[in-house]
């Protein structure tokens, strides 16, 4: 009997992880192929499967398919410009010797735990005055508040993983510490940009809080506020199947990226220890 | 020039426009929100009965008056609870997981990816999904055989806060601990096994004081994320809700209304609320932050 259990328990401490982590997307996903009459349905799969939702969300007026382009624009534009700049505070945080290093990397940390909220209040008066609610540029400068301290992070623990000895090869062939940088590191370095750019992605396309308060207009929004803000038909309930299959089309890009470098977003999450 | 210097110089070049980002977005609002938290703006009548309009100074006015108001106090105690409890179950269910995933042979990959499921989704798709399994006649109640109005006030309301965020965020606690986990040499275990240790010895004794570091630093960032909450409760249940409002959504409110000073004075409070944490982790209880230690432990442990 223990021995039985032994040589289960593992499986079953899996199955139930998988169960936990699947079993509500998994209804998210059943749930936006149902039809609007059966919504409510209780049964694993739905019977008859639709498209009726998945219709209903590009169709009509939600203005749905423009908030992903807008979605792609400012968590694109986020990660591009954050991942140049945090790939070269990285190299120096990693591979270089200078004073008050650990004062720097302790300020980048610090200023990646300040709640949103209090650089929203004061940057929103700001972007009314000057008129930069409802662009794009609204949310991508708050959003590099969150994304810059992530993407040194995350660039500095993979730069500090390379072996020292290239640089050392590179400087006694008389390279500068930038010439090594630009001539040997970066060309190892591409794996973990990568990764950084994948991590730093999904947190802007996940960004709410930003894209909420610095935009009103529909045409403007990002898909997680404008799903966030899905009318009824009839106006006062929620659409719900509507929503389902929105919340499907905006996480299934991430699920597939999740499922190819699984191994690469793992390593980087955890090099670091900051989400 | 020596290569000290040189590499000073250099360093300095490449962290310059990070830094110059980092004072705009970070630097500049954190300044700007401590001023307007002084302030007041909107028309007003002064004591002799004049209309006074634009930005006036008042002191601690605005803390003062959050101070004073129940509605302060109750998002106080909500980010509160909501913190500690989430944390707790998160760090419970996190170290579980991790644990089976470190002894689990085969299908680890299945259990990464699945794992990371819940991370990647949107905090605010995650919202509306949970409304949707807490519905009246959601799922959720189907299953408990209940008949609660899970998303509208109330207690209930606190508990699906509570679940939605638990299910988001202890599979990411878990990611954690494990890379904490896989860093523990097997003599360790062979040893305490020689000595006769149990099972639950092995764990209480060799595992968790080995995984502390990691579990202090997952333990941090969690909380600090815990005491900044918003989307989930305000997608989830909805903004002014006195059950699941939190300091942030406090804020927000605030701002939105256009009444920036009281805004800005929640939020300089939810500031300083993390900035006392943070210390009390870093200084008290010595997180490891940068790392330093344990990547020591990592060369010390592969050498």
């Amino acid at each position: 009997m223990t021995a039985l259990v032994r040589r289960w328990a593992p499986y079953l401490g899996v199955a139930l992880i998988v169960c936990y982590c699947l079993a509500p997307f998994y209804w998210m996903v059943v749930s936006s192929f149902r039809r609007t009459s059966d919504i409510f349905d209780k049964s694993p799969l739905p019977s008859p499967w639709s498209l009726e939702n998945y219709q209903a969300v590009f169709g009509g007026n939600n203005a749905f398919g423009q908030s992903l382009v807008n979605s792609l624009v400012v968590a694109g534009t986020t990660t591009v410009l954050t991942v140049l700049l945090g790939t070269l505070a990285g190299f120096a945080l990693a591979r270089l010797t200078f004073r008050f290093k650990n004062l720097v990397l302790s300020l980048v940390i610090a200023t990646s735990m300040f709640p949103g909220i209090s650089l929203i209040v004061p940057l929103l008066k700001l972007f009314t005055d000057i008129g930069w609610v409802n662009t794009y540029h609204s949310m991508i400068v708050p959003n590099m508040s969150f994304a810059l301290p992530l993407a040194v992070w995350n660039l500095t623990t993979f730069f500090r993983q390379l072996p020292f000895e290239l640089e050392e090869a590179a400087r006694v062939d008389g390279c500068t510490p930038w010439q090594a940088f630009r001539k040997v590191i970066l060309p190892i370095a591409v794996p973990g940009v990568f990764t950084t750019a994948i991590i730093v992605f999904v947190t802007s396309w996940n960004e709410f809080i930003i894209a909420l308060s610095m935009v009103n207009q529909p045409e403007t929004q990002t898909a997680t506020v404008r799903i966030s803000q899905f009318g009824g038909v009839s106006g006062f309930d929620s659409p719900f199947g509507t929503q389902m299959a929105a919340g499907v089309v905006v996480t299934v890009p991430l699920v597939i990226a999740v499922l190819l470098f699984q191994r690469r977003i793992v390593a980087g999450l955890t090099s670091g220890g900051l989400k | 020039m020596n290569t000290t210097a040189r590499a000073g110089r250099t360093a300095a070049l490449l962290l310059s426009p990070t830094f110059l980002v980092l004072a705009l977005v970070v630097g500049y609002p954190l300044l700007a929100a401590l001023r307007e938290s002084l302030h007041r703006s909107g028309d007003e009548l002064d004591e002799s009965g004049f209309i006074v309009s634009g930005d006036r100074f008042v002191g601690l006015d605005n803390y003062a008056d959050a101070v004073g108001a129940a509605r302060f106090w109750t998002a106080f105690a909500n980010t509160t609870v909501f913190t500690l409890v989430t944390v707790a179950i998160e760090v419970v269910l996190g170290t579980a997981m991790a644990v089976v995933m470190h002894r689990a042979m085969r299908g680890r990959g299945l259990v990464r990816a699945s794992i990371l499921v819940p991370w990647a989704i949107p905090t605010a798709v995650s919202g509306l999904l949970w409304r949707w399994i807490f519905q009246a006649d959601g799922v959720a109640n189907t299953l408990l055989g209940t008949d609660l109005l899970w998303t509208s006030d109330g207690w209930p309301a606190k508990i699906a806060v509570i679940v939605a965020d638990s299910w988001k965020t202890a599979p990411f606690v878990g990611l954690l601990v494990l890379a904490g986990l896989q860093l523990i040499p097997n003599d360790v275990y062979e040893a305490a096994r020689l000595d006769g240790a149990s099972a639950w010895q092995q764990f209480r004794r060799v595992t968790l004081p080995l995984v502390k570091p990691a579990l202090l630093v997952a333990v941090l960032f969690r909380l600090l994320d815990a005491l900044r909450m918003f989307d989930l409760p305000f997608v989830l249940v909805g903004p002014q809700k006195g059950a699941v409002e939190t300091l942030s959504m406090l804020a927000w409110n605030e701002a939105n209304q256009v009444r920036y000073g009281p805004a800005a004075a929640y939020s300089v409070i939810l500031f300083l609320y993390v900035v006392v944490i943070a210390f009390v982790f870093v200084k008290l209880l010595g997180a490891d932050l940068l790392g330093e230690r344990r990547a020591r432990r990592r060369s010390e442990v592969s050498a």
